[in-house]
């Protein structure tokens, strides 16, 4: 981790020699385990940074199900977020850690002609796809509204971009052929409850989003497998949207002729019935929606809040923005806590639902500045000057604004 | 492992990449560190809550909440997740919570 210059984001290494834990689960040696912490910039922030399978270190929302938060100095790494630094979201705690991709089928049913039972051999043996998609946790951030909100405290780390390839959906439903009537498909994974009385996790979209031929069956990210903790061997990638829908392991995708009215659709994942999905805070919405597409955020990422920059000398700064899929139409940023804003250059594009880098050259004199980063997508959305507000803590987007002290 | 036994499935999963560009993956989850805090209820809360997740859903919400939103969450494990948790254990446990991880009244 990178400490320098951070008020905020600091890490501590501790080793904990952890004797008598091998002993006791039968193994004749020791082990030593090493255990960081990271501190959120919010109250009770501090979490454990942990090492899960096919996983470099992340931040350890919770442990079971696997929670997982990238830090965030992994976003100036690059635009593309790797596979072992991918953020990890499970809501039940029945997840698959042992997966025979043989014998691994995903069943399409329901309101079809044909149903059918396919193996990802059959997926790679379909035309295949390939797209970069951010995917985004609906309360990616929910730890910054205020009034603070039950649910995942998470910073600004559960998101990622990556280059997903598998078959399109469209192909998978025509392959089945859908029938007169059809209004939803919905999807579910190999994940299941602890208690039988526990709605399964299933979600849905319309039919109409299903067949519109971006709506992937992905089998590889970044040139690779999926990583088990991100739906190996197969997920549904549905750009744009929150990570909500991007069911992972997935196994069944079945046809409806109505609406689907589980736990998951009807009680979570909701949304104010209202452009900005807020309302005032500490209020409770009259009607709400299922949450839908992203709004537009941006960050900075070569420095952090609280962190230094050279004072009187020109100095790169960069970052990312991304929105729902209509595509980065500008970057600006302010040096002077938003009373003047200069566009920046932006990086080349990887396609409408990527991550988009931004760069420009600032020169600071000596002292504290608040840089203010701000996007605007190809239909005019933008972020909001103020935080917005909603009961579940969804859809932060507002100014980032990031404090630097140029010495 | 046996060395015999890891040679034969190295060459099993060469055969493997060979025929196809997929094969079984198994992960081992790191071992669960933390539990709820102890005092009054503290048992009543461990037996009920941490069934189905671990204590850092607790640990991790927001700090000095109030005894209304420690109940809602307890209530909504019961009547949404379908804890079952009795209806006299319910004051108990929120109360335990709040006074642990809430406002302490």
């Amino acid at each position: 981790m990178d400490r320098q210059g951070s008020d905020h984001l600091h890490t501590r290494r501790h080793l904990l020699r952890a004797l008598g834990a091998g002993a006791a689960l039968g193994s004749a040696t020791f082990r030593a385990i090493a255990a960081d912490t990271i501190t959120l910039p919010f109250a009770n922030g501090q979490r454990p940074l942990a090492q899960y399978p096919q996983k470099r270190p992340l931040i350890v929302l919770t442990a079971r199900p696997p929670q997982l938060e990238t830090p965030f100095d992994v976003f100036n790494e690059g635009v593309v977020t790797p596979n072992d630094a991918f953020f990890v979201r499970y809501h039940l705690a029945g997840i698959p850690t042992n997966i025979d991709v043989d014998s691994y089928r995903i069943g399409v049913k329901g309101k079809v002609m044909t149903p059918l039972s396919l193996s990802v051999a059959d997926l790679r043996q379909m035309e295949a796809v390939e797209y970069y998609a951010v995917n985004q946790c609906s309360g990616n951030s929910r730890g910054f509204f205020e009034p603070r909100v039950a649910g995942g405290q998470l910073a600004n780390g559960a998101m990622g971009n990556a280059k997903w390839r598998g078959v399109t959906l469209k192909s998978v439903l025509a392959k089945a052929g859908v029938q007169n009537g059809a209004r939803q498909v919905k999807f579910d994974g190999l994940d299941t409850p602890v208690l039988p009385a526990t709605p399964d996790f299933v979600k849905a979209i319309d039919v109409d989003h299903a067949l519109d031929g971006e709506v992937m069956l992905a089998y590889a990210m970044n040139d690779a497998d999926l990583p088990m903790l991100n739906g190996y061997p197969v997920r549904l990638i549905v750009p744009g949207w929150y990570g909500t829908y991007w069911v992972k392991h997935l196994t069944e995708i079945t046809v409806l002729d109505g609406v689907l009215n589980d736990f998951w659709m009807a009680t979570a994942y909701r949304i104010p019935e209202n452009t900005c999905a807020c309302v005032p805070p500490g209020t409770a919405p009259a009607t709400t929606v299922p949450i839908g597409r992203f709004d537009v955020r941006s960050f900075v990422t070569s420095v952090r809040d609280g962190g230094t920059v050279p004072a009187g000398k020109p100095f790169i700064l960069r970052g990312l923005a991304f929105d729902g899929g209509f595509g980065i139409r500008d970057v600006a940023v302010s040096a002077d806590g938003g009373k003047t804003w200069t566009s920046a250059a932006l990086g080349r594009e990887l396609g409408k639902y990527s991550f988009r880098e931004w760069q420009m050259t600032a020169t600071l004199p000596a002292g504290v500045h608040d840089i203010k980063v701000r996007a605007v997508n190809s239909i005019g959305q933008s972020q909001p000057g103020e935080p917005l507000w909603n009961p579940a803590g969804y859809m932060r987007n507002v100014v980032e604004t990031t404090r630097v002290n140029a010495v | 492992m046996h060395p015999m036994r890891s040679r034969s499935v190295v060459a099993a999963i060469l055969l493997l990449a060979v025929a196809a560009p997929v094969a079984a993956l198994k992960i081992e989850l790191p071992p669960e560190s933390t539990t709820l805090r102890p005092g009054a209820g503290s048992e009543l809360a461990i037996r009920q809550c941490m069934t189905c997740h671990s204590a850092d859903y607790v640990a991790f919400q927001p700090p000095g909440k109030p005894l209304a939103f420690w109940k809602a969450e307890v209530e909504k494990m019961k009547k949404v997740y379908g804890a079952p948790i009795p209806d006299a254990e319910i004051d108990p446990i929120a109360q335990y919570l709040t006074r642990e991880y809430g406002d302490g009244k």
